[in-house]
């Protein structure tokens, strides 16, 4: 088998796998979020808490509920790096102060499903924070996108209500039932194949050439399951899933995208169930795939023709890869990790060919929704859905419905608002940091490559994704605090418009299909969004990479 | 008042939740994984696949090491692992700094030494470090180390060519060998009639258009890909089958053996595609540089 048959199977052998999860882990999130039983762990965590399970919460204390708890996330984590380097958690090897404006840009990293790494893992982190400060968020922060999408979806299977569920009880469920079995059995999987978990600090060996090595150890198994089901993609190391410790074999290298992609493609099936309707889920899963599989097309393309100065001079596009991994398997994994929001690499996504490095920006900005981080992808794509029946209804001039809401003004509205959001920040963001001049210094590579990093990196921050052009040098107050406050903005600010939409589709009664109602099961619905889609991202960001990838791939 | 009771109910519940959970998947659950991992046969493989000889531990089957002296100059009894750009050493390799060299594909222009400064080695591009590379190994294994886009002399065949006029119009009026540094013979004598100069450092010769010249290399060259491209963590433990054959034959004469012998290692510890399809065909160097000593001890002199 050559390589290019080989990436091929590998590809279609994880479109089989996560087909066949569909079904069994869609229907069994849909049973979670709709039992009405507490298990006895989930009573003493709601005992303590002081929390009533049995409460429905407007989408207001909904929403306050999520801020209070981001915003106290992020305070115990900024705390927790600023005291990290104590003698107290008994570190076995020196663990240097993070300084403020790193801590804050990590704690906002972590919490919001970002992780955005401006530091490196194994020089800069101890174990004690790595477990119970980053490795809590990627969980916690995973549950929270799960919990507001389902807030969503309550709100249109519900009518006449101004109740859509429990965040606590949601957030506990979606640790408790659903990310942590995951977890703990791939976890085991991962050491099987070769992923460390230790406490042993760094062991010195003398290698057979004479020369010293430091063998890093740590709990990387745990976190490095989390970091890729939860969407996250903090790495342990800094080199993040290339790092062999992390991602050792070639099938744990599959096993991780697998995982990435897992929940956000049987969320659909969830929301089908919900809405009482799985043809609805069909459609939106219908529309992730052709999304995810055109993407992967172009990147392994990109990858594997090779294109550009340095790589034909190489004569493959080796550069940053793996051997063991190869060009086509970590192109698949870029796809991935930029099509959620998960942001882990197994590849140096800066060294990729212009155009494979472009599909890897492109897919950001699709606002990850394909099938996107967990949770927020879904609830990113239930507003293009919005979005479209709006386009649709106003093409043949009839009052917009979608799952028998109305799509009226303040729905509209809503999604106007969460759509722009993210390009807002992406733009401006980078237009400043080009027009400040110690900031453009910070770029590795010059002309249309430098844009291209600072783009990435708050194409990254603004979606949360986490990933990076890694070449511009981010540890600076100004890159660490901008970067921070982009992510904080990026991911609240979609939450507060998706639960407003939530609460005022439950608001309604519910409108019945007529012979004027656009059916959103149908192939022809499936083709508007993707349309929808690629316009919306093509409008927002063309000029954009016109000026960077663009402009290299076809120098 | 109400409003403020509730509020204030909302964030204790956020604390009192974040803590029980800090717990429980913070603590308990990473001890837990832990735990299981203590049994035979996942506890090697959770303390880091260690490799040793003779009672001593000399790294992890999984973690690339040099083989080469402490300046960075390969061994020739050894397999030479890949480039890295992990750490700053010579050797690169470091565990305590993974990562990336994190250069684009246009990586071309090199920031040439300030002859003010002594000791000052400049930047080199990607492209000038492949190129470099590929003459590095092609010596070495006595093979043709040329590829496309460099100059014999190993460094990126690079021009930038300045016009009359804007835009990159008008007749050129200089034309510039922007990696090769003065006093050097620039590698094209002239570029459409004009004469091409050697380069100096200062000046930004972007401002001209950077033309790449491809050369007459060959598409494959005899040195591998992966011979002269750094990996994603800088601690790639594999090469390429195609690069492990190319060293036998040094490997076989340095260790006075035939170079049957040394392939038959290599091929011993080359491992295809998992299942036919997962990631690509390797070679394991550490395992392949240890059998070897086991096999055919290397003698100095």
């Amino acid at each position: 088998m050559n390589t290019t048959t080989a990436g091929m199977v590998f590809v279609a052998t994880l479109a089989v796998a996560l087909i066949a999860t569909y079904r069994p882990l869609g229907d069994y999130m849909a049973r979670v979020y709709t039992s009405t039983h507490h298990s006895r762990v989930e009573r003493a965590l709601y005992r303590v808490g002081g929390i009533d399970p049995d409460a429905d919460q407007t989408w207001g204390t909904y929403l306050r509920s999520v801020l209070a708890f981001s915003g106290v996330s992020v305070l115990f984590l900024y705390l927790f790096l600023r005291v990290q380097h104590w003698h107290l958690f008994g570190h076995p090897y020196a663990v240097p102060q993070m300084s403020a404006h790193q801590s804050f840009n990590t704690a906002a990293s972590f919490v919001t499903n970002t992780n955005w790494q401006s530091y490196s893992g194994e020089s800069a982190l101890g174990y004690v924070v790595q477990m119970a400060g980053l490795a809590v968020q990627n969980f916690l922060s995973a549950a929270v996108g799960m919990a507001v999408v389902i807030a969503l979806v309550r709100g249109f299977a519900r009518h006449r209500t101004d109740r859509l569920g429990n965040f606590w009880v949601d957030l506990t469920r979606t640790c408790l039932r659903i990310l942590l079995p995951i977890t703990a059995l791939a976890a085991v999987v991962l050491v099987a194949g070769g992923a460390v978990q230790n406490f042993h600090g760094y062991r010195p060996v003398t290698g057979l050439a004479g020369g010293s090595q430091s063998l890093p150890g740590g709990p990387v198994a745990s976190q490095e399951v989390i970091k890729e089901l939860g969407t996250n993609g903090g790495g342990f190391f800094n080199a993040n899933s290339a790092h062999p410790f992390e991602n050792p074999t070639v099938w744990t290298n599959w096993l991780e995208i697998y995982l990435i992609l897992a929940i956000g493609f049987s969320l659909p099936r969830t929301f089908g169930r919900l809405v009482g309707d799985k043809r609805q889920g069909l459609a939106i899963v219908a529309v992730m795939g052709l999304l995810i599989v055109g993407s992967a097309v172009l990147a392994e393309t990109g990858q594997a023709v090779h294109h550009g100065t340095v790589p034909v001079a190489v004569g493959a596009a080796t550069e940053g890869t793996e051997t063991r991994l190869g060009v086509p398997d970590s192109a698949a994994f870029a796809t991935a990790t930029t099509m959620t929001s998960t942001g882990a690499v197994d590849s140096a996504h800066d060294s990729y060919t212009s155009l494979g490095g472009a599909v890897t920006l492109l897919d950001m900005m699709f606002g990850e929704i394909a099938p996107g981080g967990t949770g927020s992808g879904l609830y990113g794509i239930l507003v293009l859905a919005v979005l479209s029946v709006f386009v649709a209804g106003l093409m043949v001039g009839r009052t917009p419905e979608y799952l028998g809401k109305k799509i009226a003004g303040r729905e509209v509205k809503l999604a106007s608002l969460y759509l722009l959001t993210t390009p807002t920040l992406v733009l401006v963001g980078t237009a400043l940091a080009m027009a400040l001049p110690g900031e453009r210094a910070a770029m590795a590579n010059a002309g249309p490559h430098g844009l291209s990093e600072v783009l990435y990196a708050f194409t990254s921050a603004a979606n949360n994704n986490g990933s990076a052009f890694a070449g511009l040098a981010v540890n600076t107050a100004w890159y660490n605090t901008a970067l921070g406050v982009v992510m904080l903005l990026g991911r609240l600010l979609p939450m507060i418009f998706v639960l407003g939409l939530a609460g005022s589709l439950a608001r309604q009664r519910a409108v019945p299909a007529s012979a004027g109602t656009l059916p959103t099961h149908r192939l022809q619905f499936v083709g508007l969004l993707t349309g929808v889609t690629l316009i919306v991202v093509a409008l927002t960001y063309f000029p954009a990479l016109a000026l960077g990838p663009l402009a290299e791939g076809l120098h | 008042m109400a409003r403020f009771t509730a509020t204030a109910r909302q964030y204790t519940a956020a604390v009192r939740i974040l803590v029980l959970f800090t717990v429980l998947l913070g603590v308990a659950y990473p001890l837990a994984v832990t735990a299981v991992a203590q049994v035979p046969g996942l506890k090697s493989r959770a303390d880091g696949s260690l490799v040793t000889t003779g009672g001593q531990v000399v790294g992890s089957r999984l973690i690339g090491q040099p083989f080469t002296d402490a300046k960075g100059n390969a061994l020739v009894q050894y397999l030479q692992t890949r480039p890295s750009a992990a750490g700053t050493g010579a050797t690169g390799y470091d565990p305590t700094a993974s990562g990336a060299s994190n250069l684009g594909p246009e990586s071309v222009l090199d920031t040439l030494p300030d002859p003010a400064k002594p000791g000052d080695t400049g930047k080199q591009s990607l492209l000038t470090q492949v190129c470099t590379r590929s003459q590095t190994v092609g010596a070495l294994e006595g093979v043709d180390g040329a590829r496309p886009f460099c100059t014999p002399g190993g460094v990126g065949a690079v021009l930038a060519v300045f016009h009359a006029g804007p835009g990159y119009q008008g007749p050129i009026t200089r034309v510039v060998s922007v990696n090769e540094a003065c006093p050097a013979q620039p590698f094209l004598a002239d570029y459409q009639g004009v004469t091409v100069q050697c380069a100096t450092f200062g000046p930004d010769y972007t401002a001209g258009q950077v033309v790449p010249i491809r050369g007459s290399a060959p598409a494959h060259p005899a040195v591998p890909a992966d011979a002269v491209t750094a990996s994603g963590s800088g601690l790639d433990p594999d090469i390429s089958p195609a690069y492990a054959r190319l060293q036998a034959a040094r490997v076989a004469k340095a260790r006075g053996v035939g170079l049957g012998q040394v392939l038959a290692v290599i091929d011993k510890h080359t491992s295809g595609r998992d299942l036919g399809f997962l990631g690509e065909p390797r070679v394991n160097a550490l395992q392949v540089n240890l059998d070897l000593d086991r096999s055919y001890p290397y003698h100095t002199g």
